[in-house]
């Protein structure tokens, strides 16, 4: 469904962030991408959606180029991909409703959106997210009143409420403890399961990844080094992936949860 | 290897690099600061029989201010006040209203480089020609009346306004604006969820200290015959009528502070 072909980022500095990435996303499927801090995982999820403009390659989404787009198809393009970021990224001042609901922005016209005259399909949409993510009840409180949970599940309903294809995560978990960074993760798989999304997750907590998705793509200075199931991640793989380490304590450390997990 | 560089360092002295490294470059620079600052000093000229008659006329202006007179010229007064206050909310309402396009347009972070250009270019005229000046100006085209000084604290507001907007648009936090973009939100869209929310605040609370400004600055436009209660007041002051010119002080005082505290009780509401 997601096809990258000799996708290539070089930034004006001349950094090469991405160096011909070629990957594919079959419908459905949720995968990891992991690697190092300033191994381009960032930059590969913001050229998929042009936040960043690739500088050259492909991106193929339903046989749609993307990189080739013009504004206006642009805009079309970007409401089947919906993304969840490293802060939340919620605009802070307006309310939970109104960050949920700014997710149909790519759909309704200026007016409605200015005068926050939502279709009332939409607003039931909201409401229905809300309460899925179990946030029905905050509703009309301003998004930073919310602590770094309920702020990702808003935006994890932001991202949903476009009705997308592909989900593009960034980071989802980066700012959380462990315990809520698991639950979102699992959100996240969950829902992606729920609706047949296909997910690419930047994640740099390996034993994370390993817990939650089918298949682990790792980065390396702009590289795929790794592309494969997450119990092919052996300390020789994952040395490849970031460096040299001992990496036994953080494969055994996913065993010893996933027990705990079991217990639960 | 690096044991050997720690012992020589160890038990020798710390302190914070200069701002300015080199000794010679330092020096002269605070030699030539403090030589200048006293040959400066030494060409003002001081009359001191002039200061000294002066002190009587001063204290009178002073001793005023036990005894303002609000009433022998209450008319004068009230329609100074009145002109004043409508064209300080008048030029308020009309430079906001300009100065956020500006403001949009002045902020390299949301306008392509031709507008931004355009935009910082007005800015600049802007805040190059102070009220006064063009005060003058005006009266000079359009006569003395207040149209002159409603249109001086417009353009005027323009310029203050615009470029604190603009760098407070410049200062955002982007990832909260690149996500309503990643929504496929059209433009006026990412301003309207993206960008207004982060600057809102900042926005009504800097309309409020200009309005405060506008109605100060539309007590001395009065002086160059551009309207308002500035007209009033340097009537009053050619006249000697200290006690009347002390109550329109007074009175002018009285406002801006009731607008300062107004102005806070609304920034704290939107914050």
């Amino acid at each position: 469904m997601l096809r990258l072909k000799k996708l290539v980022k070089t930034y004006k500095t001349g950094d090469q962030a991405l160096k011909s990435i070629d990957l594919d996303v079959p419908k459905g499927q949720v995968l990891a991408l992991i690697g190092p801090s300033g191994a381009g995982k960032s930059t590969m999820i913001r050229c998929i959606n042009r936040l960043v403009e690739p500088t050259s390659g492909e991106i193929l989404l339903d046989d749609v180029d993307l990189s080739k787009l013009g504004s206006g198809a642009l805009r079309k393009a970007r409401r089947e991909m919906g993304m969840i970021f490293q802060e939340y990224a919620l605009v802070e001042r307006l309310t939970v409703m109104e960050n949920v609901l700014s997710g149909r922005l790519g759909y309704v016209g200026f007016w409605r959106s200015f005068l926050r005259k939502y279709p009332q399909s939409d607003v039931d949409e909201a409401f229905r997210l809300l309460d899925r993510v179990g946030l029905l009840h905050m509703a009309d409180k301003r998004a930073d009143e919310l602590s770094g949970g309920q702020r990702q599940r808003v935006g994890i309903c932001r991202a949903l409420i476009q009705n997308p294809k592909l989900l593009l995560v960034d980071e989802p978990t980066a700012s959380l403890d462990p315990k809520t960074s698991r639950q979102i993760m699992r959100l996240i798989t969950e829902l992606c399961q729920e609706r047949g999304l296909a997910a690419i997750i930047n994640i740099h907590d390996v034993a994370l990844a390993q817990m939650f998705v089918p298949r682990v793509v790792g980065l390396r200075f702009g590289e795929i080094v790794y592309d494969g199931l997450p119990t092919g991640l052996t300390p020789d793989k994952l040395t490849e992936i970031y460096g040299e380490e001992d990496w036994e304590a953080t494969i055994e450390k996913v065993d010893d949860e996933d027990e705990i997990e079991a217990a639960e | 290897m690096s044991h050997r560089e720690l012992d020589d360092m160890l038990g020798t002295k710390w302190r914070k690099p200069r701002f300015v490294p080199n000794p010679y470059l330092r020096w002269t620079l605070t030699v030539g600061f403090i030589a200048y600052l006293i040959a400066a000093y030494m060409t003002i000229d001081v009359n001191w029989a002039r200061v000294y008659e002066g002190l009587d006329r001063g204290a009178q202006f002073v001793l005023a201010f036990t005894k303002p007179d609000f009433v022998s010229r209450a008319g004068d007064i009230w329609s100074g006040l009145l002109e004043s206050v409508v064209m300080t909310v008048a030029a308020s309402v009309v430079g906001i209203l300009i100065s956020i396009p500006i403001g949009l347009g002045a902020a390299r972070n949301i306008a392509p480089m031709p507008i931004y250009l355009i935009c910082r270019g007005i800015v600049a005229i802007s805040r190059a020609l102070q009220e006064i000046i063009v005060a003058i100006l005006l009266v000079a085209i359009f006569g003395f009346g207040p149209l002159a000084g409603f249109l001086t604290l417009s353009f005027a507001t323009i310029g203050f306004l615009s470029k604190l907007l603009a760098e407070d648009i410049e200062s955002m936090d982007k990832v909260q604006a690149e996500a309503i973009r990643a929504s496929g939100a059209r433009w006026m869209q990412w301003i309207n969820y993206g960008v207004q929310p982060q600057v809102m605040p900042r926005l009504v609370g800097l309309s409020m200290y200009r309005i405060d400004i506008n109605f100060r600055e539309s007590a001395i436009l009065g002086l160059v015959g551009a309207g308002g209660i500035g007209a009033t007041l340097n009537t009053a002051f050619d006249r000697y009528e200290y006690d009347t010119a002390a109550a329109i002080l007074l009175l002018i005082i009285g406002i801006v502070m009731a607008l300062e505290y107004l102005s806070g009780i609304i920034r704290a509401r939107v914050q």
